[in-house]
């Protein structure tokens, strides 16, 4: 029992063993699971528009059909490079923004899901930052003059509980944004910031921050300015183009 | 030639005094977090909210449980020189298994617990099982000391998790359709302590959602068995 000989084959018939198992076991499950992942990042896009869901509805209370079904009918998604310009053939639901973080500036593609329930049209763009332990990220979704807000939805891989956990944990932070503008009067493109000791009274680019988590907070200012320059192009060409086709409605 | 000579063996019962003391000792007497303080990292951790923990208690008795069972069958079969890694084997198929379930089962709880599931392969309770006790004992009564033992810190889990969650965000079984809303500052609690002439000075504590709370709250329960429980008291 001692020999080498025996020991060998006893590890290697455990090991061969445990992978099939598990082999089989992964093989069995990949596809529900794969699945139940797309439906979970999919209630995190749709939580940026909760407040135009169909039938007042809210994500929590969609049913897992209800969230693939609004994907298909109601969601167009485009895919963008740095230059604002559409890129053929790829999902935007298969961009992960953690790799596109990784890529050469120049290289990056950003995803944009174009949400449309009744006569509102949203747009949710995709924006990734770095909190205080680890990456926060979140989507953000904009009115059809692309200056409005019309929800947020922040997520983090490791910020504290009941301090920068609070982005995502507390609706009252997210909720902050909804009806702020992130260009001024001029269009300028300002962003959102995150105040510390609270917004301007009126001020229409401010949210308050979290106290106890100033870090985060600025974070996410900072995930904001940078995240939603990325579609600045994209924005201006649709903007163009929404004019024109005003024009023509009225010479029409 | 061909008579076999079995061995008379005393008949046990199939579940006698001494299988009764494996399965409930580790919930009391003998409890993994308690009193031999294995387990800590996790229950510090997932221990914010009673979901979240009764899954992870489930995951952990599963664990403890198979791993005391397979590693009890084949243990005449282990060689010495590599025992440990045999343990190790066992415990990390059967932490991916748990994990793959999961995966399966329940996404959004497969996310919040996170790192958790993979880490009960470093959980001091399993791997402390199998050598102290699957090693040298018979696969059922090593699989009711794997049961017991995960039940033991199971319980101690959902204690913690239940006043975490009470204090720190005044609800209970928050992630769940059993979700009840018992103390807040919105109308969907049951005590809105905006209202509430006798709650209105209530705030939720933030320090219970840390993992600090936790080693507080463990403390305390140590306090308590140990000021209560004759067998734990040291006599010399």
């Amino acid at each position: 029992m001692d020999s080498p000989r025996y020991i060998l084959t006893f590890v290697f018939t455990l090991t061969a063993l445990v992978a099939l198992l598990l082999t089989g076991m992964r093989q069995v499950t990949m596809e529900k699971a794969n699945l139940n992942e797309q439906i979970f990042n999919k209630r995190a896009i749709l939580s940026a528009v909760e407040t135009h869901l169909p039938g007042g509805k809210k994500v929590k209370e969609l049913s897992d059909e209800e969230v693939l079904n609004i994907f298909n009918t109601q969601m167009q998604q485009i895919v963008i490079d740095t230059k604002g310009q559409p890129i053929e053939g790829v999902m935007a639901e298969n961009i992960d923004m953690a790799k596109e973080r990784k890529k050469p500036e120049a290289e990056r593609e950003f995803p944009i899901f174009v949400y449309t329930e009744g006569e509102t049209t949203c747009y949710i763009f995709a924006v990734r930052g770095n909190g205080l332990w680890d990456e926060i990220w979140g989507n953000v979704a904009l009115e059809s003059d692309l200056n409005t807000i019309a929800g947020v939805a922040f997520d983090h891989k490791g910020e504290t509980p009941g301090l920068g956990a609070e982005i995502k944990d507390n609706p009252a932070f997210p909720r902050q944004f909804i009806g702020k503008q992130i260009f001024d009067d001029q269009g300028q493109y300002v962003s959102i910031k995150v105040k510390k000791g609270g917004a301007e009274k009126g001020n229409t680019h401010q949210v308050d921050a979290i106290t106890g988590a100033t870090i985060t907070s600025d974070g996410v200012t900072k995930m904001f300015e940078l995240g939603l320059k990325n579609y600045l192009p994209y924005m201006e060409q649709l903007k163009a183009q929404q004019k024109n086709d005003a024009q023509g409605m009225l010479i029409q | 030639m061909a008579e076999t000579t079995v061995q008379e063996v005393k008949k046990e019962p199939f579940f006698g005094k001494k299988e009764r003391a494996l399965l409930l000792d580790p919930i009391n007497d003998n409890n993994p977090i308690t009193v031999q303080v294995l387990g800590i990292c996790s229950a510090l951790a997932v221990t914010s909210m009673v979901f979240p923990s009764l899954v992870m208690a489930v995951a952990v008795t599963l664990v403890t449980a198979l791993s005391n069972l397979t590693t009890s069958l084949v243990r005449n079969m282990i060689p010495k020189q590599v025992r440990m890694i045999v343990q190790l084997v066992i415990i990390a198929a059967l932490v991916t298994v748990v994990e793959l379930s999961l995966k399966y089962l329940n996404y959004p709880v497969y996310k919040q617990l996170s790192v958790y599931i993979g880490l009960i392969i470093t959980n001091c309770i399993v791997m402390g099982r199998l050598e102290a006790f699957a090693m040298a004992n018979k696969p059922w009564r090593s699989f009711l000391d794997g049961l017991g033992n995960g039940l033991g810190y199971g319980a101690i889990l959902l204690m913690v998790a239940f006043f975490r969650e009470i204090f720190g965000k005044g609800s209970l079984l928050a992630g769940t359709p059993l979700e009840i809303k018992i103390i807040g500052p919105t109308a969907e609690f049951l005590i809105n302590t905006k209202e509430s002439m006798l709650f209105g000075w209530y705030v939720n504590n933030n320090l219970m959602v840390l993992p600090t709370a936790a080693m507080f709250i463990i403390g305390i329960f140590i306090w308590i068995q140990r000021g209560s429980n004759k067998k734990l008291i040291d006599v010399s």
